[in-house]
């Protein structure tokens, strides 16, 4: 590695940072996929993968990409959980690729829910 | 692709003595084997101060935390949660007497009372990689010193911030660099000193550990505040793994020219090389400490003339703390008045402790100046375990004294400290509890402080084994009238007859407990009764024969053959063979064992 000048080290900075950010858990956004054996047995994986991908190809660094288990709705598998900051979170089910793509461009970038996907809108609460 | 999980294994000295590195080594495997290692990255990170609780993993961006991990645990761990994502609550924290587990680490008492500057960067970065200190604001103070400040402003931003010397004596930083700045000679030195040699301290190494460029870094800025190029780092070589990072910390810097010749191409030069020490206490008084890097035997020298004036080879010298220097660039970047916001008048900023003894959250703390003992004992430490009293804390180290429990909501800051007998030093806090006599432990400081004695002072040399003598007399049983008298005279003549502070603190621990606890020295010298039990020769062990059933669970256990009795009959015990070693009090289910 050469001798590094200010610009080097700002460049560095903002690499870095864009992958670690994480770590802080500071975040505008959070896409959960449900990993439960449903949700693995119909896919999860790939879906999980896909959403990596947006995510990484739309250059934000403040969306966090997570897993949780069954979210016990199983027979609409693979599902994704969308939530913006302060806003309330939405379940989407039967994913595919395609979808996600929609999703993610229309729901995580433009804040509009694609409710031809959605399954619910909120969370169950405890009694 | 970009990791979905960020896995922070501490690899602090603590939780690798626990076995960090294979439980790192086990979850880097598992996770290939699930097929995850595309998603999922392992990060090995310097002390996250909770080390009762190691070997610790926080599962990032979810903020969740797992302790006390072992081998068996990881490949459950990484099925549960990494590829089904579901958090395993088993390996999850619970407080004591609780029986509900916290998930995440900003719930956790320990760690929402701390405040981090020095710490910032803990559990965060990877100590081995400086691009992971660049992507936190790591070398932006340097640029921003090297682009748009005089020394004067750096000075003046370090005086008004007031900050003050972390390693236990409280000089204010700003001046002690301007003193230096202003001597004549060249070239001039700076020093980092990380001969941290308190018994249950390691705020030093840890940081060292956590953290190295944060070090360099405050050190790239003072040496440019004072006008050296040349600095060191003088570091225990019991520190192995402390000195293996700042190792690599150095390296890396110099291969990004953040040391060396022209820097950031701003015609600054600085370079740094580490100094490893022996080990020995006087050290890290600063004029021991140089003469030590100038290769003579490490006996102090008279100040003044003070080491800012002729220090290292009889040049112009600064000596700051680590922990200081890993506050610079945080007030650099953010501004005195930042760190003045924090504290009380005097104080300012936060403190790095190690919190140990008897103390059920035992780890490493920072915590904002002005928190009160409340707080960190019981807030951020959990009390005591067992249920036992607190009686006090022993905070300085050998150097400090022992705040009593009834000053248990006193604010922790430099005057504070002192004017209850104790002192800040460098942040060792030894939590005792009702079970501790504090005549022993005077006694086990002044054992340490005599066997650390230089010997160049005769009051120090001499008076530390004094001290211990009538000490050691005491908890045998044959203290005599005016011991405590004599104590209190000698005590203070070591004190104002010693040159440097190894000898003016070391009398410390007895005079406060004397001050703070005459009562059980009395109880030693007269009644011939040690109050907590501690001490062997004023202790009995005796079988009450209403409680004992005569199972023989005593006698089998006892390791001098001193019990005897028959069967289903109360035992007893033989006196002059009982070795006091107190096993049958803790076998016994019955309760039936008195200690007097």
């Amino acid at each position: 590695m050469p001798k590094l000048n200010i610009k080097d080290l700002e460049e560095i900075r903002k690499k870095v940072r864009k992958a670690t950010l994480l770590r802080e858990g500071i975040s505008n956004a959070k896409i959960t996929v449900h990993m439960g054996t449903c949700g693995i047995a119909a896919g999860a994986r790939a879906i999980m993968n896909a959403i990596i991908k947006v995510v990484e190809e739309s250059g934000r660094d403040d969306i966090i990409v997570t897993t949780s288990g069954c979210a016990g709705f199983c027979s609409r598998e693979p599902m994704a959980t969308v939530e913006l900051k302060g806003e309330t979170p939405v379940k989407y089910g039967d994913l595919t690729e395609d979808k996600i793509k929609k999703i993610f461009s229309e729901h995580v970038l433009q804040g509009k829910i694609v409710e031809e996907y959605a399954l619910a809108i909120g969370s169950e609460r405890e009694p | 692709m970009a990791y979905r999980t960020h896995l922070m294994v501490c690899t602090g000295t603590a939780c690798v003595s626990c076995g960090s590195f294979n439980i790192k080594k086990l979850l880097e495997e598992e996770i290939k084997k699930q097929g995850l290692d595309k998603e999922v990255l392992v990060v090995g990170t310097g002390c996250q101060g909770f080390c009762a609780k190691g070997p610790i993993v926080v599962v990032q961006p979810e903020d969740i935390f797992y302790q006390l991990l072992s081998p068996e645990d990881i490949p459950y761990l990484v099925e549960e949660h990494f590829l089904k994502g579901r958090p395993v609550k088993k390996m999850m924290y619970t407080p004591p007497g609780e029986k509900i587990q916290i998930p995440t680490v900003s719930e956790i008492g320990f760690f929402s009372k701390q405040r981090l500057i020095a710490l910032r960067n803990k559990g965060l970065i990877d100590a081995e990689k400086i691009d992971d200190y660049i992507g936190r604001d790591g070398y932006n103070a340097l640029i921003k010193v090297l682009t748009s400040m005089t020394s004067e402003d750096i000075i003046k931003e370090i005086k008004n911030s007031g900050l003050r010397g972390r390693g236990g004596a409280g000089f204010p930083t700003g001046l002690k660099w301007e003193i230096c700045k202003n001597s004549k000679g060249n070239p001039k030195y700076i020093i980092c000193n990380a001969d941290e040699g308190d018994p249950g301290a390691y705020m030093d190494r840890s940081i060292v550990e956590s953290d190295p460029h944060a070090v360099i870094e405050g050190m790239l800025i003072g040496a440019k505040a004072i006008g050296a190029q040349e600095g060191f780092v003088y570091i225990r070589s019991e520190y192995p793994l402390a000195i293996h990072r700042l190792e690599i910390a150095i390296e890396q810097a110099r291969e990004y020219g953040l040391l060396g010749k022209d820097i950031l191409d701003k015609g600054f030069d600085f370079d740094l090389q580490i100094k490893q020490g022996a080990g020995a206490f006087v050290c890290g008084e600063e004029t021991s400490l140089i003469h030590s890097i100038e290769g003579i035997s490490p006996e102090p020298s008279q100040r003044p003339p003070f080491p800012a004036e002729s220090g290292l080879w009889g040049q112009p010298t600064n000596i700051n703390n680590v922990q200081t220097w890993a506050n610079v660039p945080r007030i650099i970047l953010r501004g005195a008045d930042w760190f003045a916001g924090i504290g009380t008048e005097k104080s300012k900023g936060t403190k790095v402790f190690s919190l140990v003894g008897k103390i059920n959250n035992t780890g490493l703390v920072e915590v904002p100046m002005g928190i009160t003992l409340r707080e960190i004992i019981y807030d951020i430490g959990g009390g005591i375990p067992g249920g036992k009293k607190f009686k006090g804390v022993q905070i300085g180290g050998p150097s400090g004294g022992v705040v009593p429990a009834s000053l248990i909501d006193l604010p922790v800051d430099y005057e504070k400290l002192t004017e209850v007998g104790s002192m800040m030093g460098s942040g060792g806090m030894v939590v005792v509890d009702e079970d501790t006599c504090m005549v022993d432990l005077a006694k086990y400081f002044l054992d340490f402080t005599s066997d650390e004695s230089c010997g160049k002072c005769v009051s120090c040399r001499e008076g530390s084994s004094a001290m211990l003598e009538i000490l050691t007399r005491i908890t045998e049983g044959k203290g005599k009238e005016g011991d405590i008298e004599f104590l209190e005279e000698l005590g203070q003549a070591v004190k104002d007859a010693s040159q440097c502070g190894l000898g003016q603190t070391l009398p410390n621990p007895v005079l406060s407990t004397i001050a703070n606890f005459r009562d059980e020295y009395e109880a030693h010298i007269k009644d011939k009764k040690c109050p907590a039990h501690v001490c062997k020769a004023l202790i009995n062990f005796h079988i009450d024969p209403d409680k004992c059933t005569g199972c023989t669970v005593c006698a089998k256990n006892c390791p001098a053959d001193a019990i005897s009795g028959n069967r289903k009959e109360p035992h007893i015990i033989d006196q002059d063979k009982c070795i006091k070693c107190g096993i049958c009090y803790t076998v016994c289910k019955f309760d039936s064992i008195n200690v007097e």
